[in-house]
């Protein structure tokens, strides 16, 4: 066997590297794919290119250019410095061909439904590294081991890790790591043992192969790669208990693979393994696991700990989870520990407390990042392994790499179904064959093998292109053959897919419901089981470390609670996003309002339209809620600041919303003016009763306020008083009842009539809008603040004066739409409810 | 126990075995728990669970109690309640924790389906009349959150609400103002709890070994 070694001495690398890059902008350019550089420039660049790449091979390029500046006479009026900005030029450049190419593949949903993407990136990676190619340069070597594990691997990792489905993580955690732990061995040496028996087999050319070379091989070439996992099993939607396999799988095997890199690694040289250095192999793995794991779970408490105190600098919130994450894998990788297991554990032990410290807009935020730069690294990886396969160098054996492809299937089913044996007599929920089949096909090695195999020392391991070029193979023959091919299968066997739908308040319920019902079943029969811990573990996160690392009073709250808060929030931003008479999503339904299910007691006068009592802390509550995340969308748009945000997740919706509301005012206007101000008008897009079914359908929505209850003595619903049993508009309603009227038709937005007919005109303009776009709650929110605020509430009586204080209210209600007015500062520092 | 008692006990287990589908050594660590609970009576009641104290913290504890007294978990057909339950009824209510089989049918697990949720179902209706109430929901979301502090107690009705409203729609779809929605049925339960895999996860573990040493205390 002839192994190629070629040698690249780190500045050749580097010049190679570039004139690659410049090569490739210079492409890019000739497709007119960055239209946003000067079309004027590129020939300068290319220019500079061929001088530069040709004719001053290996003397640094600002050199170059000093020169050329240095020559010239007249000052120059324009002047190219490529040099200058190259590095972050090509990074850039690449991450938006990766971007690019992302964006394409979703122009195309054929291809992308039958091709995985990570199959289409390498695809391209293949054709750039190509063109590099035939453009006569060299191939960068993209997929450097350093860029891979410090740049692009973390952000992917700690995707997974802080979006980890903790729940049925750690229900499986046996079966998972009995496939990590034990499946990676067994997979390592089955591979690397038979390697080496059919490398001793005569004519196979590879006798000098020794057998610690190939074990190290087999522990490189068995580990199922996350990134490869992910990217395949996202696209087939398979139910969670077969996702959280593979892919937890995939993350906990990363302990075995790096102490069996290490120890072969350490061992090739010497040459002999003793049973000592089993043992120590042992210990070594505990400590990179368990390390890996301690070194994730301080920094993220850490995280926890400094997120408590972020109230006043929310633009930096985010920051600090990035940083400290990426502190945990760097700090682990620096003692050889397990970083994809310390990032795991800091994205895992950070996010509850975390999210319930930080704001809602920096968790919106946080979590854009995760993903963007997890699909970006994603893209980059692919595309790179492409690129670093055309990069090569390759020494293809063909008995080396079938027989590698062939052992890692045959290694991975027999693994499979021998552990899953052995675990089914454990497990309650057993593995099916075909649960079993999926787990042994899902089984996709990627980068990260590439790229130890890359780390390899050329002068230690002679036969380490060889190596690369089969790491290779089997990872094009994983992701090619085995991902695209495990859809259909997916398909064809049926597997049962992931339930889409949301999480409904009732069965938040019943798992509570069920945890304690367990735990107290254990304790009466008398034996401490899973439940038992989880019951006391919950205990002590909610007493001591909750109290800790959360801010305020918010570590007190029930998940139950927690859970019902967010629905409750997300509603109110949906009612705002619904805009214009979408129909509401349906979490809490829209077609039955709270009187079909409230039992009738002391029928008022018009005894079907009792509306629900609410509690003056239930109020409470709905106004904080409301009041902390509407009213600040508004408020929002009013400045800019640099340290604040200014944009809003929802401003698309709102702007589109202020839109309609000032057309519908208009309308409401003329309307109004042209008829008699008694009646309702009637051709609104959505009906009134529809107004009262969408308001009173949400909880939040649907509330009335006694008298006394919160204090502010103007805010009156008379419910028994009479009402007109035809009106169908409840803010009609309202507004029929005089003097109490005020304060609520203030509150509904719809004025009452005592307020005189034009403010009444806009009022019911407003009602209606509000009624029909499901805004009532913000609206009626902006009232009631201004309310507390003592700025737009009058005394009930003088209602009664009309136009003139129409004139009045107007202002206030042009506040409204434009300008919130004057808000506690506070309001913003209100926590998210996670 | 006598040597005497243990052979006519094993004789009775295999029939109890039988009907409940637990193993003999289940049932025997089953009885010795019993034994231990009911003080070496024949019968248990409600006080002899109540002194267990571990289940002090369990927001559930007067449901969970009840649940062995209740009738409708005990025999088809019946309602009401209990004072004192033999070991034989015991096992007749942890069978309803039992995890499900391996292979089983579709049949067979939607049997089981029903049996557990029926368990859960009968805890929320207190009144045994077939439907649970929003009062009767209310108090169970309470109950849920009893542990949590006054917060609890002020959300929990408002849970408990947009959890019936979720049911009165999901089940009944568009209403009218003035009907009513009387309460979930049982065919309502097992509508909006069908996305809810109960039969993989209404199980604890029964211990097939002696679990003297681990025992809780008491």
């Amino acid at each position: 066997m002839s192994v190629r070694v070629v040698l690249h001495s780190p500045s050749g690398s580097r010049s190679f590297l570039e004139r690659g890059l410049l090569l490739l902008v210079m492409l890019i350019f000739l497709e007119g794919t960055v239209l946003t550089l000067g079309a004027a420039s590129s020939p300068d660049i290319s220019a500079q290119d061929n001088t530069g790449g040709h004719d001053h091979r290996g003397i640094a390029g600002s050199h170059d250019h000093t020169n050329y500046t240095y020559t010239k006479k007249a000052f120059p009026v324009l002047s190219l410095d490529y040099h200058h900005i190259q590095v972050p030029f090509e990074i850039s450049l690449w991450v938006l061909l990766a971007s690019l190419m992302k964006l394409g593949f979703h122009l195309i949903p054929r291809l992308s439904s039958i091709v995985p993407e990570s199959c289409l990136l390498i695809v391209v990676g293949l054709l750039v590294g190509g063109l590099i190619k035939l453009a006569g340069e060299e191939v960068p070597p993209v997929l450097d081991s350093n860029l891979f594990f410090l740049c692009l691997l973390p952000p992917i990792i700690l995707d997974a890790g802080y979006f980890l489905p903790i729940r049925p993580f750690m229900e499986n955690i046996g079966t998972i790591l009995m496939f990590a732990v034990v499946g990676t061995l067994w997979n390592a040496f089955f591979v690397g043992g038979l390697l080496y028996a059919v490398c001793q087999i005569e004519g196979t050319y590879l006798s000098q192969v020794e057998l610690l070379p190939c074990l190290l091989f087999g522990s490189i070439i068995s580990a199922v790669d996350p990134v490869a996992v992910l990217a395949v099993f996202e696209e087939i939607h398979i139910n969670e208990l077969l996702h959280i396999l593979v892919f937890g799988e995939s993350l906990l095997n990363d302990a075995v693979t790096v102490v069996l890199y290490h120890l072969f690694e350490e061992y090739s040289g010497a040459g002999e393994v003793t049973p000592m250095d089993v043992v120590l192999g042992v210990i070594c793995f505990l400590i990179v696991s368990l390390g890996g794991i301690a070194v994730g779970a301080i920094y993220g408490i850490l995280a926890a700990f400094t997120s408590r105190f972020t109230s006043h600098t929310r633009v930096i919130e985010p920051l600090f989870m990035f940083v400290y994450s990426y502190m945990a894998y760097l700090s682990a990788e620096m003692f050889h520990l397990s970083g994809i297991m310390a990032l795991i554990a800091c994205g895992a032990v950070m996010r509850p407390y975390v999210e319930a410290n930080i704001s809602h807009k920096s968790h919106t935020t946080v979590k854009y990042f995760l993903k963007m730069w997890s699909s970006v690294s994603e893209t980059l990886i692919f595309i790179f392994l492409g690129v670093a396969t055309v990069a090569g160098p390759h020494a293809w054996n063909w008995t080396f790499v079938s027989v590698t492809v062939i052992l890692c299937l045959v290694s991975r089913v027999i693994g499979v179904v021998g552990l899953t044996f052995i675990i089914n007599k454990f497990r309650i929920v057993k593995l099916t064959t075909k649960d079993q089949f999926i787990v042994a096909y899902g089984g996709l090695r990627g980068a990260i093998a590439f790229s130890l195999g890359y780390l390899l020392d050329k002068d230690l391991f002679p036969m380490r292109t060889m190596f690369l070029t089969a790491i290779i193979t089997e990872i094009f023959f994983t992701v090619f053959v085995q991902g695209m091919t495990i859809k259909p299968l997916v398909d064809l066997l049926a597997v049962k897919k992931k339930q889409e739908a949301k999480r409904s308040i009732n069965e938040e319920i019943h798992t509570q419901f069920l945890d304690h019902l367990l735990t107290g079943i254990e304790d009466i029969c008398g034996h401490y089981g899973h439940h038992h811990w989880k019951d006391k573990l919950n205990r002590f996160n909610k007493k001591y470390i909750k109290k800790c690392l959360i801010a305020g009073e918010r570590y007190k709250e029930p998940q139950l609670i927690a859970f019902y808060h967010k629905m409750e929030f997300k509603q109110a931003i949906e009612l705002v996003e619904s805009g214009g008479g979408v129909k509401l999503p349906s979490a809490v339904p829209s077609q039955v309002s709270m009187q079909n299910i409230q039992p009738k007691k002391l029928p008022p006068p018009v005894a079907e339209r009792a509306l629900p009592q609410f509690t003056k802390g239930r109020e409470e509550e709905i106004r904080k809620i409301l009041r902390s995340n509407l009213q600040k969308t508004r408020q929002r748009l009013r400045s800019y600041n640099r340290h604040t945000l200014v944009a809003d997740p929802f401003e698309d919706g709102w702007n589109d919303f202020l839109l309609k509301k000032q057309r519908l005012i208009e309308l409401e206007k003329k309307m109004t003016e042209m008829s008699n101000y008694l009646t309702v008008p009637g051709a609104i897009p959505d009906s009134p009763t529809m107004c009262r079914a969408r308001l009173a359908s949400d909880p939040n929505a649907f509330y009335n306020i006694k008298a006394s209850s919160d204090g502010v003595p103007t805010i009156q619903v008379d419910l028994a008083s009479p009402q007109s049993p035809d009106s169908v508009n409840m803010l009609n309603e309202f507004s029929k009842e005089g003097h109490t009227g005020q304060g609520l038709g203030q509150r509904e937005g719809a004025t009452g009539k005592g307020l005189g007919q034009r403010e009444g005109a806009t009022g019911q303009g407003l009602g209606q809008r509000e009624g029909a776009t499901g805004l009532g709650l913000c609206q009626r929110e902006g009232a009631d603040r201004d309310e507390d605020q003592g700025l737009m509430m009058k005394p009930a009586g003088k209602g009664e004066k009309g136009e003139e204080e129409g004139g009045n209210k107007n202002p206030g209600l042009m506040r409204c739409l434009s300008d919130p007015g004057p808000s506690n500062e506070d309001e913003e520092d209100e926590p998210f409810l996670p | 126990m006598g040597a005497s008692q243990s052979v006519r006990t094993e004789h009775e287990f295999q029939d109890v075995a039988d009907r409940t589908g637990f193993s003999l050594e289940q049932i025997g660590n089953l009885n010795k728990r019993f034994r231990q609970l009911s003080k070496n009576e024949e019968t248990l009641s409600r006080q002899d669970l109540a002194s267990i104290s571990a289940l002090d913290n369990n927001p559930l504890r007067a449901q969970i109690i009840n649940a062995f007294f209740d009738k409708r978990n005990l025999r088809e057909n019946e309602a009401g309640t209990v004072q004192v339950i033999g070991f034989e009824e015991f096992l007749m209510v942890m069978s309803h924790f039992r995890p499900a089989a391996m292979h089983i049918t579709e049949e067979e697990r939607e049997k089981l389906r029903r049996e557990k949720l029926r368990f859960v179902f009968n805890m929320h209706d207190t009144d045994s009349d077939g439907t649970i109430t929003l009062e009767e929901y209310r108090r169970a979301v309470e109950e849920l959150l009893s542990k949590a502090g006054t917060i609890g107690q002020e959300t929990a009705k408002a849970i408990a609400d947009a959890a019936m409203l979720e049911v009165a729609s999901t089940t009944r779809g568009k209403m009218e103002p003035d009907e009513f929605y009387e309460g979930i049925t049982f065919e309502n339960f097992l509508q909006i709890l069908k996305t809810f895999d109960i039969e993989t996860r209404m199980h604890i573990r029964f211990l097939n070994m002696d679990t003297a040493t681990m025992r809780c205390g008491k």
